[in-house]
């Protein structure tokens, strides 16, 4: 246990940080805790943890702060807690290089599932070749997409769109991230863009595309693809 | 009891407020007496220090002793409240200190003089007006006054004595006083005590004993004091009767009428009426019947004044309006169930008595039916000689420039004549009187009469000299000629004197007219304004207008006058004026200007009352200073009245809105703690129960039974967290600070969340989405769309039977795009339908807790987003929630990436 990965849980409400610390140790993570924003980045910087979990409301500092502290110097990722409605601070947390966020109350399934993929992002290793999802099948070496067996018609921008959820799979991506990344910079407020492109996506690839389970839609944030 | 015995319920009534009214004011005790050095002022000290002896705090506020050294010493051992100085005309005059006696508050004041004059720049006129204040604040007041300054015995006194009593008071003080102690000397005693020097100073003792003080106007005097003392004894036995419902000698209800004019003869009408009325206990009142012949402005404040002494004495006052004062006194008599009507003899020298048609008193009298006529004669006032003797014609006043018009024009008219003649022979001097007598004609409809008396002279002057044969003298040689001249002279004049009629007719009618309308107007506003400030808006414009004057109105705050004034008037109210609508408002009585109290502000201030209470005071300022006339002061009366009342509707009208939002809330307060303290107790229970069965050890070993427990605690926990965010919905809706931050979105996507979002709970139930191929992107709040959704969703769970499936659809239907979610359950009884969508509501066959927030919640986010939520019951399946979302704008176009 002693070589499992290091957490930096930052919440300044006690029985969070106890019920973090007893599910992440129970599921083999080093866990170290502290209540202040201030002292959040010192630690960081001390413990040089593998994940952060930093609540956005904090007493002494807003959360958004300290998480642009830690990405002036560090990579490590940042998993932010949040609560419902508070989906402005969410994008910006997003946009300002947290990994992921969760929404109180969260069950531990969640959050070690968020855990996971955040960890599998910052290992630099190259993404596989070819995504699997249930019966849809990505090559992306050679821009290949099946579902069922069956070969599947993208337009040049859903599959934009799907290599670019692939690249971050399991991870959620507001609208801003993915009309930058597909369309450019100048496009960042077009969401009705991305309403058009996921749903024709869906249709093609979802079984249900009224629920879809591929494609998931976080609401008022972004898209995440199921990983 | 039989009905001859039963006391008048108005009689009674007026009894009880009377002692109602005296229980919280101060009590009056008056020493009267028949004359001065009676030792009214003496005997009044005793009592003050007999008060004082019994502990009681007393006050001297004003006592004059006159010199007199028996008095002076009384004053010895009493504390006396220092004179307030004021600076009047150059002269330091000293008046008693109102203001200080009030701040003072001692438990019995003496104040000197009852009829004493103020200073102008005291508060009020009189003192009397100062002592009813004292009264009205609790403050018991002895004071003294002599028999001759009451106003109804003021003619008695002068005829009996030969002197104008300038200093009156009004008899009704006399019905305020709790008691009346007559100081009762014999004339004998008294001009001994006049000889003695205990009265006046030597050098005016003969003076006064020759005058006044002679044995025979003191026994007249005296008789009048006893009388006067008698019958206010009288009506307090009357007062006692009337409250212990003792079976007395009730009266018939008698009612008398005076007739009151401009004449200066009324106010003696005015004054022999009130005896008779007091003595029979009658009502009486003063009338006064509007003619369309016109006033002088001298005779309207002499008639005003009349009024306002008639009203001061008791009197209703009932003005009307018509040609035939005779007929017009008779019928308002009728209306009023008049018994006996008091007429003035008129006082004509024999010759035009004989010329006139019957007069006003003869016409009465033949038509005057059951109502009995009483005819007093009347005497010119000492002093009070008009001497003004005006021709009937001459009494509306035309302006000098009329006169100079109508001879202009006569002169022009004559001028043509001139050159018509000259030019055409065949038009005849005939002609000529014709056209003159056009021009006369008008002039009376046009300038007056007049003008119009002077055109006719004129005309007809140089129509003799001019035109009649022989020309160019005032000569007349043939008798045709001469009854012609005369002819045309009493044509021109008749027609001049109707036409002029006419038109003062016409004037008279418009300022009616013009009244009604404005009365009218404000009527109207009243009932369609919507708030007060439009009411006092309208009032403060349309008074302006119908007096031109500078107004204000100070609404009342609480129950204090507001110290602003309301921002539609024109008038500014500084400091000192605000203290006079301050008086007004308090006392509930005009103040300042033309009143007796204040005289010396620049506006009049009416207080604005209603049958409870004082709702705030109109201030006025007529921009030409002149003295309103009796109508006006009737017509601001009737404004005033009906700005009180509008005030007062407004008032009433927010205290029931308040009223109502109180209950309101009160009841959504109750409504929800009971409902949110039942759906958060249900999970609380849960989780506190099944966290100590997994802290028990034995249950805590059990693998199946700790995983149901923890699953227990979950769906708690989920329980609370959806109630938590209904909760905080309804708080945002409730409080208006919910605002959708509208974008761009698939509906269909929203529904794929909410039914993501409640995966577990639909858990073994079918589910169908069915979404049409048309569907356009809607402008919408994601989050709070997917809230609506989810809430839906919810309900349809837990309103019908589990494993019942559940459909949605969504579709475009013209320019909206609908949703509709379809359960399987027994769907939604009439009952359901109506209130479902109510705060609280809870279906009968809800089958578990819920807060009845959902549905509320649902239509009001749906509502925000300018689209509708509906219930009914689908055919074939159960209940039928519909969104209708407004989808009329076209999205913005799409375009690929470029890659």
């Amino acid at each position: 246990m002693s070589d499992g990965p290091r957490v930096l849980v930052v919440d300044d409400e006690l029985q969070i940080r106890r019920f973090l610390r007893i599910a992440l140790e129970a599921n083999g993570y080093r866990v170290y805790e502290t209540d202040r924003g201030g002292e959040a980045v010192q630690e960081a910087a001390r413990l040089r943890p593998d994940l952060v979990i930093l609540d956005i409301g904090l007493p002494d500092m807003d959360g958004l702060e300290v998480l642009r502290r830690l990405r002036e110097w560090t990579p490590t990722p940042v998993i932010m807690l949040s609560v419902r409605d508070a989906d402005r601070d969410k994008v910006a947390a997003l946009d300002a290089g947290a990994d992921d966020y969760l929404t109180k109350p969260f069950s531990v399934d969640e959050l070690l599932a968020r855990l996971r993929v955040a960890q599998r992002h910052a290992r630099p290793e190259s993404a596989a070749a070819v995504f699997t999802q249930g019966d849809v099948v990505v090559d992306l070496s050679r821009r290949h997409v099946t579902k069922g067996g069956g070969e599947v018609k993208l337009t040049p921008t859903e599959y934009a769109l799907l290599r670019l959820l692939i690249q971050h799979a399991g991870k959620v991506l507001t609208h801003r991230q993915i009309l930058r990344e597909v369309w450019g910079p100048e496009y960042m407020d077009e969401t009705h863009y991305l309403r058009v492109y996921f749903g024709q996506l869906r249709q093609k690839l979802e079984d249900d595309p009224a629920r879809p389970k591929l494609i998931l839609t976080e609401a008022g944030v972004g898209y995440r693809l199921a990983a | 009891m039989n009905d001859e015995h039963r006391p008048d319920p108005d009689a009674l009534l007026a009894a009880i407020q009377r002692q109602e009214a005296r229980e919280e004011r101060g009590r009056l005790k008056v020493f009267f007496g028949m004359a001065a050095g009676v030792g009214k002022t003496y005997t009044m000290l005793q009592a003050g220090h007999e008060a004082q002896a019994e502990g009681r705090d007393v006050v001297i506020g004003v006592v004059e002793t006159h010199g007199r050294a028996e008095t002076r010493e009384l004053l010895e051992g009493l504390e006396q409240l220092p004179r307030l100085r004021l600076e009047y005309r150059g002269a330091l005059l000293e008046e008693m200190d109102l203001d200080a006696l009030l701040v003072r508050r001692p438990q019995l004041a003496l104040v000197d003089e009852l009829a004493h004059t103020n200073i102008p720049g005291a508060r009020h006129a009189k003192r009397y007006q100062d002592v009813i204040e004292l009264l009205g604040a609790g403050i018991d007041v002895y004071t003294t006054v002599n028999v001759q300054h009451f106003e109804s015995r003021a003619d008695a006194v002068h005829q009996i004595t030969g002197i104008t009593v300038q200093e009156t008071v009004p008899d009704s003080i006399l019905d305020l006083a709790d008691a009346i102690e007559l100081i009762d000397l014999t004339p004998e005693e008294l001009r001994k005590r006049l000889s003695e020097g205990k009265v006046y100073t030597p050098e005016r003792v003969e003076l006064a004993a020759r005058n006044f003080f002679r044995t025979g106007n003191l026994t007249a005097l005296r008789e009048m004091a006893l009388r006067l003392t008698a019958e206010h004894v009288d009506h307090q036995l009357q007062d006692y009767m009337d409250i212990k419902r003792i079976a007395g000698p009730w009266k018939s209800a008698e009612r008398l009428m005076v007739a009151v004019g401009p004449s200066p003869f009324s106010e003696k009408l005015i004054r022999w009426t009130r005896r008779m009325a007091y003595t029979m206990e009658a009502s009486w009142l003063a009338a006064t019947v509007e003619t369309t012949t016109p006033l002088s402005a001298d005779a309207r404040q002499r008639l005003s004044r009349h009024l306002n002494l008639a009203r001061d004495l008791g009197a209703e006052v009932v003005a009307t309006a018509g040609d035939d004062v005779a007929k017009s006194l008779l019928r308002l008599a009728q209306q009023r169930n008049v018994t006996q009507i008091v007429v003035g003899k008129p006082q004509e020298a024999g010759w035009r008595k004989a010329l006139r048609h019957p007069t006003l008193v003869d016409r009465i009298i033949d038509d005057s039916g059951d109502i009995d006529i009483y005819v007093v004669t009347g005497d010119e006032p000492a002093g009070r000689s008009t001497g003004r003797l005006t021709l009937p014609l001459l009494r509306e006043r035309s302006p000098w420039q009329h006169y100079l018009w109508a001879a202009l024009l006569i002169v022009a008219i004559t001028l043509l004549d001139a050159l018509l003649i000259s030019r055409f022979p065949l038009i005849s001097y005939l002609t000529v009187g014709l056209t003159d007598l056009l021009v006369v004609l008008i002039v009376a409809g046009r300038l007056g009469r007049g003008p119009a008396l002077l055109a006719a002279t004129l005309s007809a002057f140089s129509w003799n000299f001019l035109f009649i044969e022989p020309r160019f003298t005032l000569q007349i040689t043939r008798a045709q000629d001469i009854v012609l001249f005369f002819l045309y002279f009493a044509t021109a004049l008749i027609a001049g004197n109707l036409a002029a009629r006419l038109r003062s007719q016409e004037r008279l009618a418009r300022s009616h007219a013009d009244r009604t309308t404005a009365l009218y107007a404000l009527a109207h506003e009243r009932a369609t304004a919507v708030d007060m400030d439009d009411v006092l808006r309208v009032a403060v414009t349309q008074i302006g207008m119908v007096f031109d004057a500078e107004t204000a109105i100070l609404p009342a705050d609480g129950d204090k006058l507001a110290h602003r004034p309301h921002p539609g008037g024109t008038l500014a109210v500084d400091d000192k004026e605000y203290s006079v609508a301050v008086w007004a408002f308090e006392n509930h009585k005009a103040a300042g200007r033309f009143t007796a109290t204040l005289p010396l502000s620049s506006a009049h201030f009416i207080p604005l009352q209603t049958p409870d209470r004082t709702v705030g005071v109109l201030a006025i300022r007529s921009r030409s200073g002149a003295r309103p006339s009796f109508e006006q002061e009737q017509l601001l009366e009737a404004f005033a009245g009906q700005i009180a009342l509008s005030i007062e509707r407004e008032l009433l009208d927010e205290a029931a809105q308040r009223n109502a939002m109180h209950q309101e809330s009160e009841r959504l307060f109750t409504t929800l703690l009971n409902s949110i303290s039942h759906e958060l107790r249900t999970p609380i229970a849960t989780i506190t129960g099944a966290a100590s069965s997994l802290l028990d050890p034995q249950l805590g070993e059990h693998a199946p039974t700790r995983t149901q427990l923890a699953t227990d605690i979950q769906d708690a926990g989920n329980r609370l967290n959806r109630l938590v965010a209904n909760l905080l919905d309804m708080s945002r809706l409730e409080s208006g600070q919910l605002r959708p931050k509208l974008e761009w979105c698939d509906v269909g996507d929203v529904v794929g969340v909410a039914v993501e979002q409640l995966d577990h709970y639909l858990a073994g139930r079918s589910l169908t989405i069915d979404q049409a191929g048309d569907v356009p992107l809607v402008r919408l709040d994601f989050m709070l769309m997917e809230q609506v959704f989810v809430n839906l969703l919810d309900n349809a769970c837990a309103y019908t039977p589990p494993g019942t499936p559940i459909a949605i659809a969504i579709g475009r239907r013209g320019r909206s795009v609908v949703i509709t979610v379809t359960d399987h359950g027994p769907g939604l009884s009439a009952a359901d339908r109506d209130h479902v969508f109510d705060k609280f509501y809870r279906s009968a066959n809800a089958a578990t807790g819920g807060t009845g927030l959902g549905l509320s919640i649902c239509r009001g986010l749906v509502e925000a987003h300018g689209g509708t939520l509906t219930a009914d019951n689908a055919p074939g399946a159960g209940a039928r929630f519909t969104v209708r979302l407004p989808a009329g704008e076209a999205p913005p176009p799409v375009q690929e990436a470029a890659l």
